[in-house]
């Protein structure tokens, strides 16, 4: 089948495995950062956070190029991060400040950068989807080799949009890479209790798209099944789903008290931490020692730290930005 | 300056399509039966032959996912025109319209914008029923970062398609599918622009804001009341958002008075924002209460007695107008 035929490149260089491990770093960082600011009341709005899903959203960007397109979701920070968003801009867009990304005016649901070819954070579950797929009719048209990637939750599983989207991709053999992180919860309510069938993967394969499993908390899992998506989509081989299994350590927004997880089950995911794995892996290879790995971590940090200071600092918009933006 | 051409409604729009597609490669039809079936009442017919499958692209019957990625398309690069066959199924695709679509350059800061078209037709008289027949211009309307334009004649279906493929926003392009036989003089002129209305016809007694089909409705009116002499000025805003508010109340001032005409039902309707837009910026002009005429407030029937009754007509609008001249 020439579905197989495409070869997944080569096993990544020791630097591009401390690149993606960086980048995991600042996501944590930044998401811890943002919540200390929300529980102090700095944020307006809701804010979702991505701690313990950094595997899922660095190993699937670190496949693609900067022509390729992704969507993201309401748990976006990460996908923005590893996009290669500014940190300051990021932060002080989720504070509301004249400074960010957008002027203020999206916050952490609905940043839209496509200087990096990302379609943005979404408030609406599955909206991103077909902006992803649509990105790929685009190239299609085009006739670029770009690819796309849509980013969405377990919660978007039962979404119709999904459904639509995945039909029209194989149809028309799109580039598109359907990632699902399936962190076992839609808002409050467990995957279980909502999602029929026997097999999630089902839901590619009755489209005939090629669907895999994958330890989501696995960065190198992660960009091996990603980057093997990403290589038949540019053949024109057409759209794959792919299934990350993770964990989000917060609740679905900051101030979400979790009393629907369970302790046991809580504290089995934290031990599979995929920054402490990927760092343990990097140790273990001699890629890093562990003043490497601090090293990082501080950098993050300082990062993080000089990107709160800028954003508490920054100014409101001003009143008459208001009215503009509206139209073109 | 070109030679008018006699187009039909449809014609005119399609030539419209040609005309832009040939012009900018980025521009591509999205929507159901609009590659080789040619459309359903033939409004993309000869498009697939010229342009291909990877610029006029069938859909399956799928409005929400389609019309999203229809989005997802105009943010990267592409200026499609999505078509929902009849203007009811626009239901289907109000999220991404709503959510992504109006929102995306507000958003983002003014740094990402949709450049999308959808296109739909509506519009009551061929007994298609409550499904089939209604236009949610004014939905739309309410919308920031919508544009909504419903034209009324061949050369203005031609001239707005090509405007609102230009545009660098998302515009809805209400056809009444009415009008789609109605045949007039085309000039395929430069692209105008959207927001500017159109005084129809002049008169000193009365103005008629008329939208879409109900200028034709207006203009009947008008040749009644002439022979009683009533000289009654038609205004058709043409683009219903952004409104163009000064000829409007140009037009009031002249005439001091003001009916505004509508085939979509009355209640928060268009007609309701452009009284109290008349009633605000020109009320010391007026001589009577400004007053308006719309669809009864019922989904539209199927049965051919009742249907016409729902909707004003040529005799409503002069019946009203004398009553406002009495």
């Amino acid at each position: 089948m020439t579905a197989q035929s495409v070869k997944t490149p080569d096993a990544p260089a020791p630097a591009k495995l401390l690149e993606m491990h960086r980048a995991m770093v600042l996501i944590r960082r930044f998401e811890e950062a943002v919540r200390v600011l929300a529980t102090a009341g700095a944020v307006p709005g809701l804010v979702h956070l991505c701690a313990g899903q950094e595997a899922t959203n660095v190993g699937v960007i670190a496949a693609l190029e900067p022509r390729d397109a992704i969507a993201s979701h309401h748990r976006g920070h990460g996908h923005c991060l590893a996009r290669g968003a500014p940190v300051d801009g990021l932060m002080a867009e989720i504070l509301g400040k004249e400074t960010g990304m957008c002027g203020g005016r999206s916050g952490s649901m609905h940043v839209i950068d496509l200087e990096r070819n990302n379609l943005g954070t979404n408030g609406i579950v599955g909206g991103g989807i077909p902006l992803a797929a649509g990105a790929a009719l685009s190239a299609r048209a085009r006739g670029s080799d770009a690819a796309s990637v849509c980013f969405f939750g377990d919660g978007a599983l039962n979404q119709g949009l999904l459904h639509e989207c995945m039909n029209m991709a194989a149809i028309w053999k799109l580039a598109v890479v359907f990632v699902c992180e399936n962190n076992g919860y839609g808002e409050f309510t467990a995957i279980d209790d909502v999602t029929a069938g026997p097999s999630l993967l089902a839901r590619g394969e009755v489209f005939g798209i090629p669907s895999s499993m994958v330890d989501g908390m696995d960065v190198r899992a992660v960009h091996e099944a990603a980057r093997g998506a990403v290589a038949r989509a540019r053949a024109g081989q057409g759209p794959s789903f792919i299934i990350c299994n993770t964990w989000r350590f917060g609740g679905h927004h900051v101030g979400d008290k979790q009393d629907y997880k369970d302790d046991a089950e809580a504290r089995a995911w934290r031990a599979r931490d995929p920054i402490l794995k990927s760092a343990a892996q990097l140790q273990d290879e001699g890629h890093a020692s562990e003043a490497d790995l601090r090293a990082v971590e501080h950098e993050a940090d300082a990062l993080v730290k000089r990107a709160v200071e800028a954003a508490r600092a920054a100014p409101e918009p001003a009143p008459q930005r208001l009215l503009e933006h509206v139209h073109g | 300056m070109a030679e008018p051409r006699m187009l039909t409604y449809r014609e005119a729009v399609l030539d419209a399509l040609f005309a832009e597609m040939r012009a900018d490669p980025a521009v591509m039809i999205i929507g159901e039966d609009v590659g080789a079936a040619g459309g359903v009442f033939k409004q993309t017919e000869g498009l697939f032959a010229e342009f291909g499958a990877l610029r006029v692209v069938d859909t399956p019957i799928s409005e929400p996912g389609a019309f999203g990625m229809a989005v997802g398309a105009a943010m990267t690069g592409m200026r499609p025109v999505f078509e929902v066959m009849f203007g009811d199924f626009m239901t289907l695709c109000m999220d991404q319209l709503v959510n992504q679509a109006a929102k995306v350059r507000y958003m983002s800061n003014g740094r990402a914008g949709v450049p999308l078209v959808l296109r739909t037709t509506m519009g009551t008289g061929a007994n298609l029923g409550p499904q089939h027949s209604q236009g949610f211009y004014a939905w739309a309307a309410h919308v920031p970062g919508l544009k909504v334009v419903a034209p009324a004649t061949p050369q203005d279906a031609h001239d707005l398609m090509r405007a609102a493929i230009r545009d660098d926003d998302p515009v809805l392009f209400f056809e009444d599918r009415m009008l789609y036989t109605a045949r007039g003089p085309v000039v395929a002129g430069e692209p105008q622009t959207l927001g500017r209305a159109r005084v129809v016809r002049q008169g000193r007694d009365v103005t008629i804001v008329a939208i879409g089909r109900m200028v034709a409705f207006a203009q009947a009116a008008a040749e009644e009341l002439a022979r009683e002499g009533v000289e009654v000025e038609i205004v058709d805003p043409r683009t219903i958002a952004p409104l163009d508010r000064r000829t409007i109340i140009a037009s009031v001032k002249r005439t001091h008075r003001a009916l505004v005409v509508d085939g979509a039902p009355l209640a928060y309707g268009v007609t309701g924002e452009i009284a109290s837009i008349i009633a605000e910026e020109a009320f010391d002009w007026l001589d009577a209460p400004v007053s308006r005429l719309g669809a009864a407030n019922v989904p539209v029937p199927i049965s051919r007695s009742l249907e016409p009754l729902s909707r004003p007509d040529a005799s409503a609008i002069a019946q009203r107008v004398r009553a406002m001249l009495a």
